[in-house]
């Protein structure tokens, strides 16, 4: 047994391959017999990642789910940032030209108007729960707009480190809606077509929330949605110290 | 060979998130300027070129559609990776700004689709196991659009 754990240990990146292949071949077994097709194995596959998450998470006390568990820490590599983009960029391979360019103006104006809406959405939510401070308010605003412009914008504007800590998790609870809520709404927000998928991308911006729900709604939309979402984070991260702080800060 | 695929998609990869950062710096922002979206549109342009093509088809090309195929598998691991505790302990305010957030971005996909050129839906998937190996079929594109 110690050599067993020794050997997985001493292989994550191999480990995890069989781990998440397992996974995998469950979540299609699954979605075939419990749902005869309803629910895309993909997206079990996905909701079973975060559930597994979420129990590492409460056992180990750790931040990274199912990563603090030491013989699973290849999970980690697999679903870094490292192998995530390479998989974006590769679902690239095979997209039409004649597709970005239909919805190129308006890919754009969707990034602008993701990151505004979510900001105020997120800065009203601030001051309905008591935040009198520019500071507070614009930071719980960015943390909505994603999980990494919340931090960059609280540290830039000197934010106190719980409501950072805020931030963060309005953000993190974005993307792990987006992941599992997306396949859900597809049908009813037209999300079928890469122009919507731009669209829909530059709208959420969160590139995790963005690359796991719409690989759960129908993957040949991931390049269209990864697209415009990457795009998304840089934008507010240079609009949440700046522009909205300044105007948050004249409202106040 | 395989290898020229994925040493394609490497270096657009690379060059993309250089310039992401150079775009980054130049805007004083602490974050990469759309870095993986450079590295995608460098990847459509290799696989539109005349200049690429050894590069984008036949045993190269299968290089590529290794890793897109494998893409779902990686967002299964990034899932399993996430940190979803912190998501749940948040409490109500980052539960409420988050879900917030959302709901209004969703209502907000068929108002701004509207706009600009349509493009058709997508043809339905037949939803056997094997179809996340199929989303990208690069034979009707490699060639030039």
């Amino acid at each position: 047994m110690e050599t067993l754990v020794a050997v997985i240990s001493a292989n994550g990146l191999i480990t995890a391959f069989a781990v998440v292949g397992i996974t995998v071949w469950i979540s299609y077994l699954m979605s075939a017999r419990l749902t005869a097709g309803r629910i895309h194995g993909s997206a079990i596959a996905i909701i079973l990642g975060l559930a597994a998450s979420y129990w590492a998470g409460s056992v180990t006390g750790g931040s990274r789910g199912v990563v603090d568990i030491g013989v699973l820490a290849g999970i980690g590599l697999m679903g870094g940032g490292m192998m995530r983009d390479f998989g974006i960029v590769s679902t690239a391979f095979g997209v039409h030209i004649s597709e970005l360019r239909k919805a190129g103006v308006v890919g754009v104006i969707s990034i602008f108007a993701g990151v505004i809406v979510s900001f105020i959405v997120g800065a009203l939510i601030a001051v309905a729960f008591g935040y009198r401070d520019a500071e507070s308010i614009t930071t719980i605003g960015a943390g909505a707009v994603t999980y990494i412009v919340g931090p960059v914008t609280g540290t830039a504007i000197g934010a106190s480190s719980d409501v950072i800590a805020l931030s963060v998790a309005a953000g993190v609870v974005k993307s792990i809606l987006v992941m599992i809520g997306t396949p859900l709404v597809a049908k009813y927000i037209g999300l079928n077509n890469p122009q919507s998928a731009m669209v829909f991308g530059g709208l959420m911006g969160t590139t995790s929330g963005v690359a796991g729900g719409l690989a759960a709604t129908d993957p040949r939309l991931v390049p269209y949605g990864a697209m415009t979402a990457t795009f998304y984070t840089g934008l507010g991260c240079l609009m949440g110290p700046s522009i909205l702080y300044f105007i948050v800060r004249a409202l106040v | 060979m395989i290898i020229y695929g994925v040493a394609l998609l490497a270096a657009c990869l690379l060059t993309g998130l250089y310039v992401g950062e150079l775009l980054g710096q130049l805007l004083g922002v602490q974050a990469n300027v759309g870095g993986v979206g450079i590295a995608m549109l460098l990847l459509v342009l290799a696989s539109s070129t005349q200049r690429f093509e050894p590069l984008v088809t036949g045993a190269s090309a299968t290089g590529i559609n290794f890793w897109s195929a494998m893409y779902i598998p990686i967002i299964v691991a990034m899932a399993a990776s996430q940190n979803v505790v912190a998501a749940v302990d948040g409490g109500l305010l980052a539960l409420l700004a988050g879900v917030a957030a959302v709901v209004v971005s969703f209502a907000l996909v068929p108002v701004l689709s509207r706009f600009g050129p349509q493009s058709d839906p997508l043809p339905p998937l037949d939803s056997t196991p094997g179809t996340p190996g199929t989303l990208a079929t690069p034979s009707k594109t490699s060639g030039g659009v």
